[in-house]
């Protein structure tokens, strides 16, 4: 047994695991984190992805201890005080999912796909997601939450932007 | 191109758009209800359900074939830390029973037992031969293997061709691997045959498929061992059905056993069984008097869990020279696996009669064998029997006008059934309610570019483009809403196709609607909230629905074969039609009005020439719950149910067209546009309609291009992971255009039709018609399923020779060579 210190949506654990547990299995089996599914043996599907430090892993390729001493966020903690993330609310404005196993591990990978670039093509979406299986949606609405919640970001960003813009507009 | 044209952008629409108050909730484009709690991960799969003293159960697997087994030793494995117990097959045999087959589709079919865990013969790669159960799921899987298993391994018989030479029997017993025959017969093909001036023969392989539903299987178990009763938490698509033949199977009285299908991640079709594992994890939980729970890995449901498709289909179609098609015959053969899982031998009788498809013709034959094989089982996938009926006669007939010199969209306008036409009664006996075949194609024609893209493929002809361009077409119909119970009854299958609904009125003016269809994925709560707000007059919001428990939904038949909208959706709107009619009583008693004077509008009652004297649903119920004033005998309630059982089946239809660019070189295909104009009748929500489209032709492309479950000649799955079996990613799809007609089913209030398993019924023949029609002037008539880059290529630089149609070397597959034209008269 390896004692290791995690923090998972904000809690701070502190927890003896064997050394081959794997995340997954820690974030679901010992912290009742059960909204990060298990879609396969292989690491092929990506139900399980989180973000480990902010950057999406697939659960079940990391051992637990190999999260010690750092921040594991899953799509438990990306909603804040009832409001939807942003990236789940374009899923859901976009019918981005059907009978949602794949999509905790969607909307992990998406978030991550959009750091590393806030306004991707469809082409380089549909690229990023390659590691996420889904046998429901064909994808094609996945693809337009992400640009959604890409635009919808950019517009976040660039909110000051309104008036600036009007006062252009009236010289 | 795609996003002008998009038409079915639905989202976009109701963004932009919206509803103005006081439309019909049927028809808007709701946000799902559902959605809540999945996008937040507040969701209850099977595996997530943890009980008190909660033990975790594994199963050990034949590695072999097919093989004698001279000994099972549990003992060892007893042994190992955290172990609680372990079972052979021997010792459970007597409790777990043999696993149903409800659909013996004629009197003499061959019906095996099939023991939920091998007893002394094991039959292909994957059945299960021990149990264990631990106190964690990691203690399980270490101590199988210390569970000692002998092996006398018996060859196995892979080949359906092969089995039928009966030299090597999967079931010695039975004396044969011939499961059945089953005839149809419409007309008199012989006849058609002699008359025609063309004949095209051809032998077409439906590729065995794995579901992939993107949850793995499990099961929870919780005893309460002094009473005797049994709580089996499922990832099931059939709560209802489960129940009846857990209690069938072990002997547990029907009452003390509830199923509950929690939140369930997809189905198309795997879940819609009566698995071993659900047998013997409540067998387990009985012996033990503890909760167990088993989740398969997703290696292990490749061989656990049932495959799809599977045929030989060898297919012949008879027609004059001016392109009239005069007859059909079809000789399938079925792999059934080793055994016969709950539906397996009635999967191709349900494509039986869609063969025919859409086209009028004066003579049908129909044979059908089931065949027993070394390997897992068949039954239900997406579509069950349709895709591969369509697929068979989209391609045969896209050849006859190639033999023909016709345009293939040419041939299918002379032979279909015109619009004027409804209701048909078909060559195969169904009487197809409504439709227009016309307007979907005229449609898909339009968005699709057809004759530009013609054009451009005729330039391509010429430049000698080694990137050729394919289009491909499929003007499909299916048989959906399973179905009018008589009908399965004559079709020998073991129970109804009716479904249940009740509503409740609750006292604060709330509805509960209580469904006996069990959603996996297609919305159900918020289509049928759809559904109820508009027959009772209440908000959207006011209707919770309730499902996939026997013991809050106790009557249903469950979600499968695109039944849930036109039996259960319609059920819950005949139930609200009953609700209305016994308030309509209590109004008009408050109102001091004759029953037959007041109206019911936009959610309140009022009295003819008088509306200022209304009262609301709402009020109603309140009256009701308080039974002060109730007309004079009435029952305190306002509450009904209906059980509907349908007159027909649903038929929808569409025209599907896909462009493909194939590279001669390489092989590769690229699918360039796709556009799918879908006749479901009327929409109920037409955000979940695109869905199911999308998700349904991705489902078909999957195995026009890339999914085969491969055996080699030893019967083992080499397509055991998914790093081995393509399940395609969202770069190996590309963005479909999709759009509807409307005609609406004369068979249903709703006029509505179902849309589950629509897409992937289309789309399988439109793409590999595309890829045959893009490299045909290189001498291909054909390429085995998944078109992959492999076997277009030989298919190109084998011509002739069926090259496409090979196996791969080293693995089980039929060849494609019995293909013939016989031109100016038959024999």
């Amino acid at each position: 047994m390896t004692r290791i210190e995690v923090t998972v949506d904000g809690v701070r654990y502190s927890d003896e695991v064997e050394p081959r547990l794997l995340l997954v299995h820690y974030l679901r089996d010992r912290l009742g984190k059960v909204g990060t599914p298990i879609g396969c043996d292989t690491s092929n599907c990506g139900a399980c992805t989180v973000h480990l430090d902010g950057v999406s892993v697939k659960s079940c390729s990391v051992l637990a201890v190999q999260a010690d001493g750092h921040d594991v966020t899953t799509i438990e903690g990306l909603s804040t005080g009832g409001e939807l993330h942003p990236m789940q609310q374009a899923f859901r404005d976009n019918h981005a999912l059907q009978c949602g196993f794949c999509t905790p591990g969607m909307v992990m990978a998406a978030l991550d796909l959009l750091r590393d670039n806030p306004s991707p093509t469809d082409e380089e979406i549909r690229d990023g997601l390659e590691g996420n299986l889904c046998r429901c949606t064909g994808y094609q609405n996945i693809v337009r939450a992400v640009r959604a919640a890409a635009q919808a970001q950019a517009g976040r960003a660039a909110e000051p932007m309104p008036a600036q813009t009007a006062m252009e507009a009236t010289r | 191109m795609s996003e002008e044209i998009d038409a079915g952008s639905a989202a976009a629409q109701l963004a932009e758009h919206g509803a103005p108050d006081g439309a019909l909730e049927v028809g808007r484009p709701r946000r799902r209800k559902e959605d809540a709690r999945l996008l937040t991960g507040s969701t209850r799969w099977t595996d997530n359900i943890t009980l008190p003293g909660l033990l975790h159960m594994a199963i050990l697997r034949s590695p072999i074939a097919h093989a004698r087994i001279s000994r099972v030793d549990v003992g060892p494995a007893l042994q190992r830390p955290g172990v609680i117990a372990a079972f052979s097959g021997a010792d459970l045999s007597a409790e777990l029973g043999t696993l149903p087959c409800a659909w013996p589709v004629t009197a003499d079919i061959v019906q095996p037992d099939h023991h939920p865990m091998a007893v002394d013969e094991v039959r292909h790669v994957g059945e299960a031969v021990a149990v264990v159960v631990a106190r964690d799921r990691y203690a399980a899987a270490d101590a199988l293997e210390a569970v000692v298993v002998e092996y006398d391994p018996l060859p196995p018989v892979l080949d359906m061709e092969e089995a039928l030479k009966n030299e090597v029997l999967v079931h010695s017993d039975k004396g044969t691997n011939k499961t059945f025959l089953w005839p149809l017969d419409g007309g008199d093909y012989d006849a058609a045959r002699a008359r025609a001036d063309v004949v095209v023969t051809r032998r077409y392989i439906q590729q065995r498929l794995i579901p992939n539903a993107m949850e793995p299987r499990a099961v929870v178990v919780e005893p309460i061992a002094a009473a005797g009763e049994y709580t089996v938490y499922s990832a099931t698509q059939i709560p209802h059905i489960l129940r009846l033949m857990l209690a069938l199977v072990t002997g547990i009285p029907e009452q003390k056993v509830r199923v509950v299908a929690p939140d369930v991640g997809g189905g198309f079709g795997s879940k819609l069984n009566v698995y071993a594992e659900e047998v013997i994890a409540l067998v387990v939980a009985r012996r033990l008097g503890r909760p167990v729970k088993w989740t398969e890995s997703r290696s292990e449901g490749y061989q656990a869990t049932i495959h799809g498709r599977d045929q030989i289909q060898d297919i012949e179609i008879a027609a004059t020279r001016d392109g009239t098609i005069l007859g059909l015959s079809v000789d399938l053969k079925v792999d059934m696996g080793a055994y016969l899982q709950l539906v397996t031998p009635g999967i191709p009788i349900l494509g039986a009669f869609m063969f025919n498809a859409i086209y009028k013709m004066e003579a049908y034959r129909f044979r059908c064998t089931g065949v027993f094989t070394t390997k897992t089982p068949t039954d239900a996938y997406r579509g069950a029997g349709r895709p591969e009926a369509t697929y068979a006669i989209e391609r045969i007939v896209t050849e006859l006008a190639h033999e023909l010199g016709m345009d293939p969209m040419e041939l299918r306008r002379k032979n279909w059934i015109r619009h004027e036409e409804f209701p048909y009664t078909t060559i195969a006996g169904l009487t197809y309610d409504s439709g227009n075949y016309e307007a979907a194609t005229e449609k898909a024609m339009r968005l699709f570019g057809y004759d530009q893209l013609r054009a451009e493929q005729a330039q391509r002809r010429r430049a000698g483009d080694p990137v050729q361009l394919g289009l491909g077409i499929s003007t499909y119909t299916e048989m959906c809403g399973l179905a009018p119970s008589r009908v399965l009854g004559s079709l020998s299958y073991g129970a109804g196709g009716w479904e249940g609904a009740s509503i409740r009125m609750l006292p604060s003016g709330k509805v509960e609607v209580v469904t006996g269809t069990s959603p996996h994925g297609q919305g159900h709560e918020t289509a049928w909230s759809q559904i109820a707000a508009d027959a009772l007059g209440v908000p959207f919001d006011d209707v919770s629905v309730i499902h996939g428990d026997t013991q809050s939904a106790p009557q249903g038949m469950d979600t499968y074969g695109s039944r849930s909208l036109t039996v259960g959706g319609i059920a819950v709107h005949l139930a609200a039609g009953k609700v209305i009619e016994k308030a309509r009583r209590v109004a008009a008693h408050l109102l001091e009005a004759a029953e037959r004077d007041v109206e019911f509008a936009a959610g309140a009652f009022s009295v003819k020439g008088s509306p200022e004297a209304r009262k609301t649903i709402q009020e109603v119920a309140l009256a009701t719950f308080a039974a002060h004033d109730l007309p004079a005998g009435m029952e305190p309630t306002i509450n009904a149910e209906a059980v509907l059982d349908p007159e027909n089946f649903s038929f929808p239809h569409g025209t599907h067209l896909c462009a493909v660019e194939v590279d001669t070189e390489t092989g590769h295909t690229k699918i360039r546009s796709y556009v799918a104009v879908d006749d479901i009748g009327r929409v109920v929500n037409p955000l979940i309609v695109e869905g199911q489209v999308h998700g349904g032709v991705a489902q078909g492309i999957a195995q026009a291009l890339y999914e085969e479950a491969v055996y080699d000649p030893d019967g083992n799955l080499v397509t055991g992971t998914m790093v081995d079996y393509l399940v395609p990613a969202a770069p190996d799809l590309p963005d479909f255009v999709t759009d509807r007609t409307e005609t609406p089913a004369t068979s249903n209030p709703l006029g509505v039709k179902g849309v589950g398993e629509a897409g992937t019924i289309a789309s399988t023949p439109a793409v590999v018609n595309a890829v045959v029609d893009a490299v045909r002037h290189l001498g291909v008539n054909d390429i085995r399923m998944p078109c992959t880059p492999e076997r277009v290529w030989r298919a190109i630089h084998e011509r002739g020779s069926g090259g496409g149609d090979r196996a791969p070397e080293g693995t089980v597959g039929y060849g494609g060579a019995q293909t013939a034209t016989t031109a100016g008269g038959a024999e």
